[in-house]
């Protein structure tokens, strides 16, 4: 009779009640940039900023908190977004020629960001256009109206059609087609030819009927709408890119693909103007790229401002992403990292004003967002407090520290200031909305460790993840590269003027600096930092700049194994000397383990004074206050030869190679086609064709079927000594009456040691040395890689962070009952008793679910409707992308979520949880999804936005609370409920607190051996259905008793 | 359980007189019957007696029914003292020497030349013998169980996987089976073993073979599972893996007599009777997974430098027999052994084969088992 059923969830109100208020899996907040951007707008009224991605999301932001974000029920590229000025509202263009409108209302007590309509240009587009190369009602440019109740729509066709707003219908009066505008134009100029697509719509800034647009031929007209008729003609030769208005409607600048701009001057007495005012060709006279986009924004204090994207000579510089302002003589020249997708300005918009006054430029590039101050002198950039380029290097590693005390905080915020002294204080310029969301009562901290060295300390206790101070470790060692070849330091009469600009630099020149783990301990500040090459640093906080030598010291993690040999990389030369440290973490000690493998596990006891780390061939532990090492010890299986061949250098070499192809490919003089021709109805058919000549292929090749070997584990795998976790803790490893320092390390094969330490009391700390004994080795049975450990006290709690008893942080924790270690591997997690290690309760994750343990983590959750019941639980990420909640130490199951699609491996490595109950991970390089598994601890955006819309019933300022999440599930907290309910809520709870739950942690007394296969419930009703076979199995043993009289043989 | 140790109550002497033969020579001595103490040191004695002290031997003696068995671990050397009445006859071959086909059943009374084989060692044989290793090898392999709970058309195979000798030996690939729902016939994705490894465990069962479609994996259904997952249980469970298939060849199936008689655990006598021998319905009911568990997820832990030792459990109901139960079940733990057999419908690898034989003879020979007890393992 088997079972091996997964046990069913007591179906227990007050435990389900319970479980409610404790769990809850909502999706908040997405930090960092976005990816792949690929539209920009701006709301000056409401001072709001759109940014569109290539996957159909359109997220705005405004003052730091305030986000929307919205996806695309088609996932096709955002090409355009306008804001329709005050109301909240936005119009989305995708390359699937189809127009969105979103809006911010209220629904519900929260506030969305929702697609309210949709709409696609009626046209013949998609049944003649198999022989036409474009499709004549595509649309290529957008002008809403000052008013906001019409849109231009200009089409590839040439024509313009009229769209009403909000309702986003074909407005009455008749589109205006190449044909009406072809009548005025002079046959000279006309030449039989077309004027192509509609490149630019500009509405002219003081007569509101009054449209300029501008053929991709190089035509622009000035287009009454009122009357009907053309005002003026402008016979431009060149090909079009964009067009811009100067403020009093006098005179307009056109920029052109053969990188030059030209100004015109609007002259009513010369309708029709042959030639341009001035035309320039910026970075001429050799060939130079489009400038795609210009601004012309004139100022009180001088001459006008001059904005333009692209125009570098094409042979030189063509592989440059630039920007250019020019003001009389000054011109900077904007070089970016990563391409230019789009730029605005901010300006006076108020039409009393004379002036545009620019104060703020903002680029939005391929991976960052940039904003020039365009007031103060020398045009210096504003630090974003949101949009952080987390991937400025890729992220290798993250760590994140809940609760942070102030003063290590507010060093770090310190270190962080003097970092950027450069960057203005001005104001950021984009504040619309108001946050509500509560100021965050607890400091979080979110490390991340990055290829090239640095470790990046972010403020993650809000919505918006902002950048606090970064620490850079290249400079500790010997590299290639040397780390001042910026372009800012070229002389003056360089041209052109150069000013490297954003901090996006993926390409790392030493994989080996990359940070692999990082430790740091809130309370005493010391930091770990460790890295690809073996190198463990030990820092300390420090607000003076200081210039020391580091103490090295070298560990040899093979000891004396023979028959090993690295053929890894090298190790990295450290700098001779002192070197001068910034303000912040500055190294003290550095520990090189040899081989100089990458270093897979590090941890920090500063109560102790220790550091352990360990790497595919070993662990080792560090004294550093007397800079002596401790201990060090092979962890290599004899069989276990991969591990020396530096897997890694294979690695680097296809890193390498790729970061060459990819330089390769910025330089490539291939200019980007302003509007790829994604969904051309020509490469729709082609692309069929192609799948029926695929098709057409012989049927009977029977395809292999993916097959999966089923082969146990065997000691000798390869990798089977690479060290996975460490930790230390005060517990009783010898015997159960007195407890000590203990460290434990888990291997990749399934083995743990665990070390008792000798440390001495601080008086004596000059005097003795720090021992260790070997105490424990334990090997699991199935030889699953050994993900986590933990000690948990006598109440089956985790034990306290060094500092926290001996501070009156935290409780002590209970030292007469008997220990338990939790040991999680990728198949199963178990407790073990202390100090006689044996199985307590367990969990066979991988047996029943088929699944392994990627990320584990110990997570306090408080319980939401009252404050002082919590319980700590074991939150698990899994190789499938969910998330399992087990209870501790009785290992029972309590919740199941799903969170990262499993395909996403990169996003289910990169996960951390926070301690009270939330998680990040990457869903793009550039980008965290925050996810909260506590249905008490939630940091979402709630923000206000003031909305002005005339066309709305309530014709008044409707103020919106918004709360919004990017694809998450959301609960309604019943925080908000009467006073009766809650007592009601807490009398609930209160009785299911008196009465033993059966799966709550509390009753950890009836824990019996096995979670799965003892006795559940089932079981028992099995037994009972089945009395007459019990009676009869009874019978026989009975008859055979005594026969067999029982005796032990030695 | 019968894992008790049955002691000979009639016998009153406590000292066995041994008579130990090495090529021409014989030694005498005796043994405290009560306190046999270990193989190791018996073979130690042995050695010492003949004074072949560097010499490896084979260690044979002749049971009550004239045959010539094997000793070579604690459990069959208890058992020979134990049924040595009143003299135990050993016979040493030197290993190189050995003639394995001389043990067996009958195997002193049917040839009489057995002995003189054993002596001379050099003389010329016929045809090489079977090879087939030593009782001492021999432990199940594969068994198929819950006969009498499963429909027909399904069968669930338990695979034991001692040591790493031996890989499981099978691979698994997606496919689609039909189903009868309420909707009428429906294409469903399934698991099915694509492809076996020549000499690994699952291909010398001829339990499973390819194309049979997976349905549960140690008692948890596979639908809705990727494949990726079932690998993972699979490997998982890969100490004591139980696999519940659907066959494709579905002609070898038990046929069960007493189709009525529902799910009882009696139901499973019909079909064992073709073997001979009647299953004890608490064998099947005593076989129970925590059992099954309790041998193979034991994690070894090493105090300090000392000597490896098992982790016991430690709120094992039986506490004080758990530590003793845990190690590896080989030959000794004809327990499991023998109910996984008894129950099978046919295990038919080399291996499997003899012991099936050999449990054929004991079943023959079911008097002699009841009498003597089971052996227990250490």
């Amino acid at each position: 009779m088997m079972k091996f059923r997964f046990r069913k969830q007591g179906n227990d109100p007050q435990r389900e009640k319970i479980k409610q208020d404790l769990f809850a899996f909502n999706k908040t907040v997405e930090h960092g940039f976005p990816n792949q951007p690929s539209a920009l707008a701006y709301d000056p009224k409401l001072r709001l900023m759109a940014i569109g991605t290539k996957s159909g999301a359109v997220k705005i932001y405004g003052a730091p908190g305030v986000e929307f974000t919205g996806l695309h029920k088609e996932t096709a590229t955002v090409t355009q977004m306008h804001f329709l000025p005050g109301q909240g509202r936005l119009l989305s263009l995708l390359d699937d020629n189809s127009l969105h409108l979103w809006e911010i209302s209220l629904r519900d007590g929260s506030s969305h960001l929702e697609e309210i309509r949709s709409f696609t240009l009626p046209g013949r587009a998609s049944f003649e256009s198999a022989n036409a190369p474009t499709s004549v009602t595509r649309v290529t440019v957008i002008l809403l109206w000052t008013s906001c109740d019409v849109a231009c729509v200009g089409t590839e066709g040439g024509g313009v059609h009229f769209l009403e707003l909000p309702s986003l219908t074909l407005a009455d009066s008749k589109p205006l087609f190449q044909d009406e505008i072809m009548q005025s134009v002079p046959e000279e100029y006309k030449c039989g030819k077309t004027l192509g697509p509609v490149e630019s719509l500009q509405e002219h800034p003081q007569c509101p009927s009054k449209v300029l647009i501008g053929y991709s031929r190089g035509l622009v007209v000035l287009w009454d709408q009122s009357t009907r008729q053309v005002d003026n003609l402008f016979l431009g030769n060149q090909q079009l890119e964009s067009l811009g208005w100067e403020r009093s409607g006098k005179t307009f600048v056109s920029s052109h693909s053969d990188g030059g701009y030209m100004v015109w001057a609007v002259n009513s007495s010369n309708p029709r103007a042959q030639q341009p005012v001035t035309s320039t060709i910026p970075y001429g006279p050799f060939p130079c790229k489009a400038i795609n986009k210009i601004q012309w924004r004139t100022s009180e204090s001088g001459s006008p401002l001059v904005l333009f994207s692209g125009g570098m000579p094409r042979a030189s510089y063509g592989d440059r992403h630039c920007v250019t302002v020019l003001q009389d003589k000054t011109q900077v020249t904007l070089d970016f990292t990563s391409r230019v997708i789009d730029f605005f300005t901010i300006y006076c918009t108020e039409s009393e004003k004379e002036y545009d006054d620019p104060t703020a430029l903002v680029v939005l590039l391929e991976e960052e967002l940039v904003v020039i101050d365009l007031q103060t002198t020398g045009w210096p950039t504003i630090p974003c407090p949101y949009l952080a380029p987390l991937h400025s290097s890729a992220i290798t590693c993250s760590y994140h520290i809940s609760n942070v005390p102030t003063k290590l905080w507010e060093r770090i915020v310190g270190a962080g200031q003097q970092q950027n002294p450069l960057q203005t204080h001005v104001k950021w310029p984009i504040n619309g909305g108001k946050s509500l969301s509560p100021e965050p009562s607890q400091k979080g901290l979110l490390l991340t460790g990055h290829e090239d060295g640095t470790v990046r300390f972010w403020d993650a206790s809000g919505v918006s993840l902002k950048p606090l101070y970064k620490l850079s470790t290249a400079n500790i060692f010997q590299t290639d590269c040397d780390h001042n070849d910026s372009l800012t330091q070229q002389g003056e009469d360089e041209w052109p003027p150069f000013r490297k600009v954003g901090c996006f630099d993926p390409y790392s020149d030493d994989p080996r600096l990359g940070i692999q783990k990082i430790a740091l301990c809130k309370y005493s500040g010391k930091l770990v930092v460790a890295g690809t090459a073996g190198q463990v640093l030990v820092m300390d906080p420090n607000d003076e700049k200081s210039d020391h030598m580091i103490n090295m010291a070298t560990l040899d993690l093979l000891q004396d194994r023979e028959g090993f040999t690295w053929k890894g990389h090298d190790r990295l030369t450290p700098n001779n000397g002192p070197i001068s440290f910034q303000p912040g973490f500055q190294p003290s000690i550095l520990v090189q383990c040899m081989p100089p493998a990458a270093v897979t596990a590090v941890t920090l006891h500063p109560e102790w004074n220790l550091v352990a780390f360990g790497t595919s061939h070993g662990f080792g532990l560090f004294d550093y206050h007397r800079r002596n090492p401790v201990l060090a010890r092979c962890t290599l299986h004899p069989n276990d030869s991969l591990a020396m061949e530096g897997p890694l250098s294979r690695v680097k070499s296809l890193k390498k190679s790729l970061r060459q192809s990819f330089r390769r490919i910025r330089k490539s003089r291939v200019s980007g086609k302003k509007r790829p021709v994604v969904n051309s109805p020509v490469s729709k058919v082609q692309e069929a064709n192609a799948q029926l000549a695929e098709q057409a292929g012989p049927h009977d090749v029977e395809v292999a079927p993916v097959q999966r070997r089923i082969e146990p584990r065997s000691a000798d795998d390869s990798l089977s000594g690479v060290v996975r976790c460490l930790c230390f803790a005060d517990t009783y490893l010898r015997d159960g009456t007195h407890h000590g320092p203990t460290m434990w390390a888990g291997t990749n094969s399934g083995s743990v040691f665990a070390y008792a330490l000798e440390v001495p009391s601080l008086e004596k700390f000059s005097e003795q040395c720090v021992e260790a004994v070997l105490g424990k080795e334990i090997q699991l049975m199935h030889r699953a890689p050994v993900v986590s450990i933990a000690v948990l006290d006598g109440r089956g709690n985790p034990l306290p962070e060094p500092y926290e008893v001996s501070r009156d942080l935290a409780k002590a924790p209970d030292m007469q009952g008997s220990h338990s270690v939790l040991i999680a591997s990728e198949e199963q997690f178990k407790v073990f008793t202390l100090p006689k290690v044996s199985a307590k309760t367990k969990f066979k994750l991988t047996a029943h679910e088929g699944c392994r343990v990627r990320k584990v983590a110990l997570v306090h959750f408080t319980s939401v409707s009252s404050e002082d019941y919590s319980e700590n639980c074991l939150v698990c990420l899994t190789n499938l992308g969910d998330i399992h909640v087990f209870s501790v130490p009785g290992l029972r199951p309590q919740m199941r979520y799903d969170c990262v699609r499993k395909e996403d491996i990169s996003g289910i490595a990169s996960c951390v949880f926070t301690k009270a109950g939330q998680g990040f991970y990457l869903i793009s390089p550039s980008e965290f999804e925050r996810f909260s598994l506590s249905a008490r601890v939630i940091t979402e955006p709630l923000c206000t936005v003031e909305i002005n819309r005339p066309h709305d019933s309530a014709a008044v300022s409707n103020n919106t609370s918004g709360s919004l999440q990017a694809n998450g599930t959301h609960k309604v907290q019943s925080e908000s409920c009467s006073l009766g309910d809650a007592e009601g809520v807490f009398e609930e709870i209160q009785a299911a607190l008196s009465s033993p739950a059966l799966d709550s942690p509390n009753s950890s007394a009836d824990i019996t051996l096995d979670t799965t296969a003892d006795i559940t419930v089932e079981d028992v009703k099995d037994f009972l259905v089945a009395t007459e076979e019990a009676e009869k199995n009874l019978k026989n043993m009975s008859e055979e008793d005594p026969r067999s009289p029982g005796i032990l043989i030695n | 359980m019968n894992k008790n140790h049955r002691v000979p109550t009639n016998r009153s002497l406590s000292a066995v007189e041994v008579k130990s033969k090495f090529g021409a020579e014989f030694r005498r001595f005796s043994l405290d019957r009560s306190k046999p103490g270990k193989f190791d040191e018996f073979y130690g004695l042995l050695q010492h007696v003949h004074r072949i002290p560097n010499v490896e031997v084979l260690v044979g003696y002749a049971d009550i029914h004239g045959d010539l068995l094997p000793i070579n671990n604690d459990d069959n050397y208890h058992k020979a003292i134990s049924t040595a009445i009143p003299l135990l006859r050993i016979f040493l071959q030197r290993k190189e020497e050995a003639d394995y086909s001389a043990f067996g059943t009958d195997s002193l009374k049917r040839k009489k030349n057995v002995l003189a084989t054993v002596l001379r060692a050099d003389n010329n044989r016929k045809k090489p013998p079977l090879l087939i290793s030593l009782p001492r090898d021999f432990r199940p392999v594969s068994s198929i169980i819950d006969v009498d709970i499963l429909p027909e058309t399904h069968r669930r195979v338990r695979l034991y996987k001692h040591g790493s000798e031996k890989p499981l030996g099978f691979y698994i690939r997606d496919g689609s089976s039909v189903r009868v729902t309420p909707q009428g016939l429906e294409k469903v994705p399934g698991i099915f073993i694509s492809r076996m490894v020549p000499g690994g465990l699952a291909d010398g069962t001829g339990l499973l073979a390819v194309n049979d479609e997976v349905l549960e994996v140690n008692g948890i259904e596979v639908s809705g599972k990727s494949l990726d997952q079932v690998t993972d249980m699979m490997i998982a469970n890969s100490h004591n893996l139980i696999v519940t298939v659907k066959p494709a060849n579905q002609r070898n199936n038990v046929v069960r007599h007493s189709r009525t008689s529902g799910s009882s655990g009696q139901s499973s006598d019909s079909s064992t009777s073709h073997y001979g021998y009647t299953v004890t319905p608490q064998i099947i009911q005593n076989f129970h997974p925590e059992e099954a568990e309790s041998d193979e997820d034991n994690d070894i832990i090493i105090e300090g430098s000392g000597k490896p030792q098992q982790i016991p459990k430690a709120s094992s109901a039986s506490a004080s027999l758990g530590s003793l139960t845990h190690s590896e079940p080989h030959f000794g733990s004809k327990q499991n052994g023998f109910s996984a057999l008894s129950s099978s419908a046919g295990s038919l690898t080399a291996a499997g084969e003899i012991q099936g034989r050999e449990s054929e003879r004991r079943s023959t020979e079911r008097a002699n088992v009841e009498e003597e007890g089971t052996v227990i393992t250490l």
